[in-house]
């Protein structure tokens, strides 16, 4: 008797659990790897996954063995050239031919174990120690969000929310509890119908008619009781607990004037990619701003902001006009945390950098949790980076970084973005 | 050459195979398997992805395992290497179980799922039938049960306890793993409802043997006079670690004991498979290859697919020499394949070396002759018995010394006629467990005051430990709950040196 069986459409994925395990268990080392592969060098996509490496000796599973000397005599295969006696000099590293391997090797290679990391898991490790810093609860009144909780069962509610079993269970030793007087009696009274009859007594005797009259009026009663009344019923009881609200926003501001060139834009477009990627997996409520500009500025959804190509000059100011009418507009009155990243390839129209300067210092920052602006270039840092430069000498909230090659992308984000210290 | 006249039922010359063609190859094989009296237990062929066969490869060849990091640290390392193409996966994993499960890789062409059948369906699968080493330690009717058992039984411990304390159990258990085997005693046949039915008992019935043994109540009159005798503890000294943990560690809860006899219980039926590697290769390679040939000499399968297999099989029983980079060490496919053939070779056209070397074989019923050989032998035993002058020469064996105390290594022995015996007796012994695995075991454990437990590495040819040790050690500490000690003595008895771990925090194990 054989079986074919054709497994292929089942039980996929079997160590994807054990995969989980060993890497909850390397949790450290492979943020470490992380770190380090992010540093390293250039991590071509965001779409891809991960190669790390962690030191073979913290994965070693240790077990007994023997190591080398005493006393080895080794048969090998392929003799050439020995005869008997042939004194051989020993080869160099104590090691040499045949050396008896039991398992794990004994010396401690330098080699690294090496593996994969999907996407998935590789940014749960990148996005693991971000934050948005300065992320202030604010609770308002108007808008308190309720969650709604289970909290057991009550006897009254909609009817929608009946719970069953609860109620037929309810209803049941009901019927039990209500039914158990008349149940022993009718037991009693057939008990002694049952012996009287035994015992020959006539049909007719009058302790029969009375005692199956009795039993008649019992079984009434007893089917009288009800099977379910509203008494039984039971509501799941659910309650409003009100949930404090953070509500955020970020702005993207993305320079897409002529000067940046397709590889800056492409840079920037990931810059914000990865960001975009965070905020949705970190936090569940968010509002995200596009807004694009060159010599004039325009708010744009996701897709217009990551896919259409237009270029023209550069006026900074323009961004950060429409940014404060914006904030003034929807995200204003203080209820909100608001969040602001740029990206430009610093070149601007002359004058218009001290106007942003000033547009910064005065009006935008006091309305902002966070700051970051990234200049995208390898040249000389221009007017608009000098300029930008004083601002956190006013305000200490204002963060500014460098991004020269794709692969500065993730330790700048990593450094923009960390844990402060609280 | 003659063109010879089609087969009725030959397989079509084609590499693409289909369950039609599967089973009709498979039917052909097993006619041909039955022909030569290979008895097996029915089985189960499966048809897996690749990634399905990594997943195979990494839970220990089990159809089911329980979780655990290492088999994901495996399944990680087999991914890469197989994402890269250093290696192909196996393609043959087959399971010792009633029915024997065996699996087909998707990609494989017909010609390899024809030769993974001859294999594994019929070459592994009738010596885990009658290999005595499986007879007496396995259970291939109830081993998938276990698993079942010991998967979902961890997965409530790491529900009760905490992924954490299970898992750094098991760390503990896998580090003496191969301590968990009685190689003198036969043990119990495992079965699944005996298995629950005396797991409820024996929970309590531990306890109860650990509680006499750490007794600290004072005693009662006729007691008193047994007491006072100094009492060695254990009166034998104890090869099986698992087992002696499992049955006295003073800290484990019952669900710990538990844990530790489902690593042993395991280990103990992987054990023959560590010792039958080079007859178990060998055999299955011998029928894949004789009974593919059958098929071709009978006109089933033509030449395209005898080109295909034969490639495929002279890959895996290449033996490259000492001094090729790819050596490392004597592969078990290569010796075990030459070591059948060689005895039908014995027994079908003797010399008169052989006459004299093999006087009982030479000339018998090659059939009979190999099938006691697969029978009544393991690795060591077999090489000792059935290794002929012929093979070393085609070897080309020869013997090394190598003697911490010489300078140099010396040749003790070649393939000539004053070295046959002395390299077969070698090639045996290289191959004996002890050889291979330290020798230790537990000697005695202080019942009096500190609960010291002290094992005892007896060395083998001077032999010292690895450095690996002192890890090990640190995981008996933690079974054990007290200090441990281990002690390197020569076979004489004289202590040479010793390691010991000290169990900083007193209590129970996290």
């Amino acid at each position: 008797m054989t079986y074919l069986i054709d497994r292929r459409l089942q039980g996929k994925n079997k160590s994807a659990v054990n995969r989980e395990r060993f890497l909850r268990r390397y949790k450290s080392q492979i943020k470490d790897a992380v770190g380090r592969a992010i540093k390293g060098r250039s991590i071509t996509d965001i779409e891809n996954g991960e190669k790390v490496s962690i030191p073979v000796k913290d994965v070693n599973e240790p077990s007994f063995g023997h190591a080398h000397g005493g006393v080895w005599e080794v048969v090998n295969p392929g003799n050439q050239e020995y005869q008997k006696g042939d004194q051989i000099a020993r080869p160099k590293g104590g090691g040499g031919a045949g050396r008896g391997k039991a398992g794990n090797s004994d010396q401690t290679t330098e080699d690294d174990f090496i593996f994969e990391l999907s996407r998935e898991e590789f940014m749960n490790y990148f996005f693991e120690d971000l934050e948005l810093p300065n992320l202030v609860k604010t609770q308002l009144t108007a808008t308190t969000d309720f969650k709604t909780q289970r909290a057991g069962y009550t006897v009254s509610g909609t009817p929608s929310n009946i719970h069953v079993l609860r109620s037929l269970r309810g209803a049941l030793g009901r019927r039990i509890a209500v039914g158990g007087p008349s149940r022993r009696q009718l037991a009693e009274a057939e008990q002694e119908l049952e012996t009287l009859l035994l015992d020959g007594a006539p049909l007719d005797a009058p302790r029969v008619v009375e005692l199956k009259k009795l039993i008649h009026h019992l079984h009434t009663r007893l089917l009288a009781i009800p099977f379910i009344d509203p008494f039984d019923l039971r509501y799941s009881n659910r309650i409003k607990v009100p949930k404090p609200m953070t509500q955020a926003v970020m702005f993207c501001i993305m320079d897409v004037s002529g000067s940046m060139d397709e590889q800056r834009k492409d840079t920037a477009k990931r810059f914000f990619i990865l960001l975009y990627l965070f905020l949705k997996r970190v936090y569940d409520k968010i509002e995200v701003v596009f807004i694009r500009h060159h010599t004039a500025a325009a708010e744009v959804d996701e897709h217009e902001f990551f896919h259409s190509r237009e270029s023209g000059g550069t006026v900074v100011s323009s961004a950060l006009n429409l940014l404060n009418k914006i904030i003034d507009e929807r995200y204003g009155a203080g209820s909100w945390n608001s969040y602001v990243a740029q990206a430009s390839d610093g070149d601007n129209w002359d004058n218009d950098s001290v106007l942003c300067r000033q547009l910064l210092v005065n009006t935008i920052m006091p309305k902002v949790q966070y700051y970051t602006y990234v200049e995208i270039t390898d040249g000389p840092p221009q007017n608009l980076w000098e300029q930008y430069a004083q601002v956190p000498d006013h305000h200490p909230h204002f963060a500014m970084q460098k991004i020269v090659t794709p692969a500065d992308i993730y330790p700048v984000f990593r450094e923009l973005f960390k844990k402060q210290p609280k | 050459m003659m063109k010879r006249p089609p087969h009725p039922r030959a397989l079509p010359e084609q590499s693409e195979w289909t369950f039609e063609l599967i089973e009709q190859a498979h039917e052909e094989i097993k006619r041909v398997a039955q022909g030569f009296g290979l008895d097996t237990y029915p089985n189960q062929l499966e048809i897996i992805t690749a990634e399905q066969m990594m997943d195979a490869y990494t839970s220990v060849g089990m159809p089911v395992s329980y979780n655990h990091w290492s088999f994901g640290k495996h399944f990680l390392a087999t991914e890469k290497g197989y994402k890269r193409g250093q290696m192909g996966l196996a393609y043959e994993i087959v399971i010792n179980s009633n029915p024997c499960i065996a699996y087909l890789m998707e990609e494989n062409s017909l010609t390899m799922q024809a030769l993974v059948i001859a294999h594994a369906a019929y070459g592994h699968n009738s010596f885990f039938k009658g290999n005595y080493l499986f007879r007496t330690w396995t259970d291939a009717e109830a081993i998938v049960d276990y698993m079942v058992f010991a998967k979902n039984y961890i997965a409530e411990c790491e529900q009760r306890h905490g992924i954490d304390a299970v898992e750094l159990l098991l760390d503990s258990c896998h580090a003496i793993q191969n301590y968990g085997v009685d190689r003198y005693k036969r043990p119990a046949k495992l079965s699944l409802a005996q298995e629950q039915q005396r797991q409820k008992e024996r929970e309590a019935y531990l306890q109860s043997q650990v509680n006499e043994l750490w007794r600290t109540l004072p005693r009662r009159e006729e007691e008193e006079a047994v007491a006072q005798a100094p009492t060695r503890f254990p009166p034998e000294p104890e090869e099986n670690l698992l087992y002696f943990i499992e049955k006295y560690a003073p800290l484990l809860e019952p669900w710990q004991r538990e844990l530790v006899r489902i690593v042993r219980k395991i280990s103990q039926y992987f054990y023959p498979q560590r010792q039958t590697q080079v007859m178990n290769e060998g055999w299955a390679t011998f029928w894949h290859y004789t009974i593919l040939n059958q098929l071709y000499d009978e006109g089933v399968v033509g030449d395209g697919f005898m080109m295909e297999f034969l490639k495929s099989h002279t890959n895996v029983v290449y033996q490259p020499p000492v001094h090729s980079q790819y050596y490392n060490g004597i592969n078990p496919y290569a010796l075990g394949f030459a070591m059948m053939t060689d005895i039908r070779r014995i027994c079908e056209n003797p010399t008169a070396e052989d006459r004299e070397w093999f006087p009982d074989i030479a000339g018998s019923d090659w059939k009979k002759t190999l099938d006691f050989a697969m029978r009544n032998f393991k690795d060591e035993s077999f090489i000792a018995q059935y290794l002929s002058p012929k093979l070393i020469r085609e070897f080309h064996f020869f013997a090394v010394l190598d003697d911490d105390k010489n300078e140099k290594l010396n040749v003790s022995a070649i393939h000539d006629e004053m070295g046959y015996r002395y390299v077969r007796q070698q090639l045996a012994d290289q191959y004996n467990l002890g050889n291979r695995e330290p020798n230790i075991q537990v000697w005695s454990v202080n019942t009096r005051d500190d609960r010291a437990l002290t094992l005892r590495h007896t060395q083998f040819n001077r032999r010292p430990l690895n450095q690996q040790a002192h890890e090990v050690l640190k995981h008996v500490a933690r079974l054990w709950g007290f200090d441990v000690h281990l002690d390197t003595v020569s076979p004489e008895g004289k202590l040479i040196s010793t390691l010991e771990c000290k169990r900083e925090k007193r209590g129970r194990i996290i």
